[in-house]
């Protein structure tokens, strides 16, 4: 378990496959610099894999000091012991201080792992990271610069905020969409480590990949300028026809609230939320949502939102610009045949 | 011949029925205050165990740590057909966090011993962390694959393989792994059967011993029916590992979040409401 290094750098898990890097790894790049600069220390990146073309200049770009690439044949599918020995062996030469991964498959696959190894504290899907000063409810001592974990926890009835006193790295995952990609600067310097790590050897590993099949996206939530979301009380698979006749009218996706994917009404891939997608849309309608933190959570930064209710105590009337207390089935269509007259005046 | 199957399995609040009070005002969960129900992913690891045993033959033990309530998960993997069911609970246990709570786990599947497969459930609704699994297999040096959809194929023999189909987000991938190994299930893998009439009939009085008298104890175990109870000290777990000592995240506060109320424009829901809001929208170019 690492004693604390307060000179160690603010590391990034880099996630790539098949040649990509995952947008939320370039997110958490800026989380990263904007928490370094706070703490007057260095970005890093960990990028494990194979045949990693530009992806060094790309992490640079996003505010990254030095990125640690270690490039070999065995890593070219991610598969979790080979990449936790990587990690690991940089994390015990290098002592970051603090280490982020992406809330992907991938991430929540592989961070445990090294967590567990480092015996090092991880939580979940923050939605919120600062670094200040903590004083232990119990011994009264002072943590100085500490990186608070913030999440919604227990279905999102409430937030906590999580602090690892002295088993470092302080570990977290963030969800895609969470942070906010910082511009790219290609003219940013920055140093390309090369790292050997010895002992990596495809025929001992225990798993291997035999087969693998990548879907395009189907649901582009994150890329919508309007998001038309149901709820528990959207009541039916048919009732959310009416949520897509307006989506449509409007030229918008939809989405979804939890209970409304756990209710059957619409597909997993839709669902926004603290355990979703995170959305920023220019307008976002949500239409019969209770509002609970951790759909909020995923949502309450849209531009413009819209609450549609029966139950003018709603929650999410106190996130929402506009509310509108009614039922759905009178006032969605109503709304839909609003938006068809507009087109046609235009 | 066959293939062992531990599962961990764990009681959880009802997360949609939890208020603020379930809280501690030390950070802690109340979990007596709250309605329990068995995991909802767990389900679906116990069905993957069943599942292997019953097309390949084998055992299905199961462990769950929590309070001594926390048998009612046990006793409804008995009823759906597990071979063997053990609480751990110890009081040196509590306000684990994952680290800790991966570590006891798997001084409890090393207890056990002589298996093949370890299955969780992919995560746990109280938490969504999904992260003690794969930290059992870390702890227990052994290669994990998790978002398992499918058991496609084992080999049995001297060196025991499966063949996984495994959910990867954006599609899925098939893995080969040598066993013993850990796996976590998500929901989408099966169906969990429902209890099985007669092995309900013959478990619906099995206890632990902290749920019944030692009189009553005594006359379960003549029965077969006394269900095992551990503590740490039956797992030779380092106490320095378990319980707030061995969890290096502490909770520094918690908040019941109150969303800042700014105030929002009423629309009434009539058509000259819904036309004028969409004009502004229009107005405003958000549309």
């Amino acid at each position: 378990m690492g004693k604390p290094n307060r000179q160690g750098e603010v590391w990034v898990y880099a996630e790539q496959q098949d040649g990509i890097l995952a947008d939320v790894s370039l997110e958490l790049c800026g989380k990263a610099r904007e928490l370094a600069d706070r703490l007057g220390v260095k970005v890093g990146a960990v990028l494990p894999g194979s045949e990693l073309g530009d992806m060094p200049k790309q992490l640079i770009a996003q505010g990254v000091d030095n990125v640690y690439v270690v490039d070999a044949p065995c890593l070219k599918y991610f598969t979790s012991s080979p990449y936790a020995k990587t990690v690991c062996t940089l994390i015990a030469k290098y002592e970051p201080q603090i280490m982020l991964f992406g809330a992907t498959p991938l991430g929540r696959d592989l961070a445990p792992r090294i967590a567990s190894e480092t015996r090092s504290g991880l939580t979940a899907d923050c939605t919120e990271l600062d670094i200040s000063d903590v004083t232990d409810n119990r011994t009264k001592e002072v943590h100085k610069n500490l990186l608070l974990q913030i999440r919604p926890a227990f279905g999102g009835n409430i937030v906590a905020t999580i602090v690892n006193y002295d088993s470092w790295p302080q570990m977290a995952t963030v969800r895609e969409g969470v942070m906010s990609m910082q511009p790219a600067d290609a003219n940013r310097t920055g140093n390309v480590i090369s790292e050997t790590i010895e002992g990596l050897d495809p025929l001992a590993e225990l798993v291997q990949v035999i087969e693998r099949h990548v879907e395009e996206r189907k649901v582009n939530l994150k890329a919508a300028r309007i998001i038309v979301a149901g709820g528990g009380g959207v009541g039916s698979k048919e009732n959310f026809e009416q949520l897509r006749e307006l989506a449509a009218a409007l030229g918008g996706v939809v989405g979804a609230s939890r209970a409304a994917v756990d209710s059957g009404f619409i597909g997993k891939e839709y669902q926004i939320g603290q355990t979703g997608t995170t959305v920023r849309p220019a307008l976002y309608i949500a239409v019969g949502i209770s509002g609970a933190i951790q759909h909020c959570a995923g949502m309450q930064d849209s531009a413009k939102i819209i609450a549609i209710n029966t139950d003018p105590q709603a929650p999410i009337f106190s996130v929402a610009h506009y509310g509108i207390v009614g039922d759905l089935n009178k006032v969605v269509p109503m709304l839909t045949k609003a938006v068809k007259n507009r087109r046609r005046e235009d | 011949m066959g293939f062992n199957s531990i599962v961990c399995v764990k009681q959880v609040p009802d997360t949609a029925n939890v208020t603020s009070d379930a809280m501690t005002p030390e950070g802690t969960v109340n979990r007596s205050a709250l309605p329990t129900i068995f995991n909802p992913e767990d389900l679906h690891a116990l069905e993957t165990a069943l599942e292997i045993r019953d097309r390949f033959g084998g055992t299905v033990t199961v462990v769950t740590m929590g309070p001594p309530k926390a048998a009612d998960v046990l006793r409804a993997c008995l009823y759906r057909g597990a071979d063997r069911a053990i609480l751990l609970t110890d009081r040196r246990a509590a306000a684990s966090d994952t680290l800790a709570t991966s570590y006891i786990l798997s001084q409890a599947v090393r207890t056990i011993g002589n298996y093949d497969f370890v299955l969780c459930g992919r995560q746990a609704i109280d938490g969504d962390t999904a992260q003690t699994g794969p930290q059992i297999a870390e702890k227990l040096e052994i290669p994990q694959v998790t978002y398992l959809e499918e058991v496609v194929d084992v080999k049995d023999g001297a060196a025991k393989t499966a063949r996984i189909r495994r959910n990867i987000g954006n599609g899925f991938e098939i893995v080969e792994v040598q066993l013993p190994a850990l796996l976590t299930v998500i929901e989408t893998a099966n169906a969990p059967r429902p209890f099985a009439a007669k092995k309900v009939m013959r478990n619906k009085h099995a206890a632990v011993p902290a749920e019944v008298t030692p009189e009553k104890a005594e006359e379960l175990k003549a029965k077969g029916l006394l269900l095992e109870q551990w503590t740490l000290d039956d797992i030779n777990a380092d106490l320095n590992r378990c319980g707030l000592a061995g969890s290096p995240t502490k909770v520094f506060r918690v908040e019941s979040i109150v969303l800042t109320k700014e105030g929002f424009t009423a629309v009434e829901p009539t058509e000259e409401g819904i036309t004028g809001l969409i004009q502004e929208l229009i107005s405003e170019r958000t549309l």
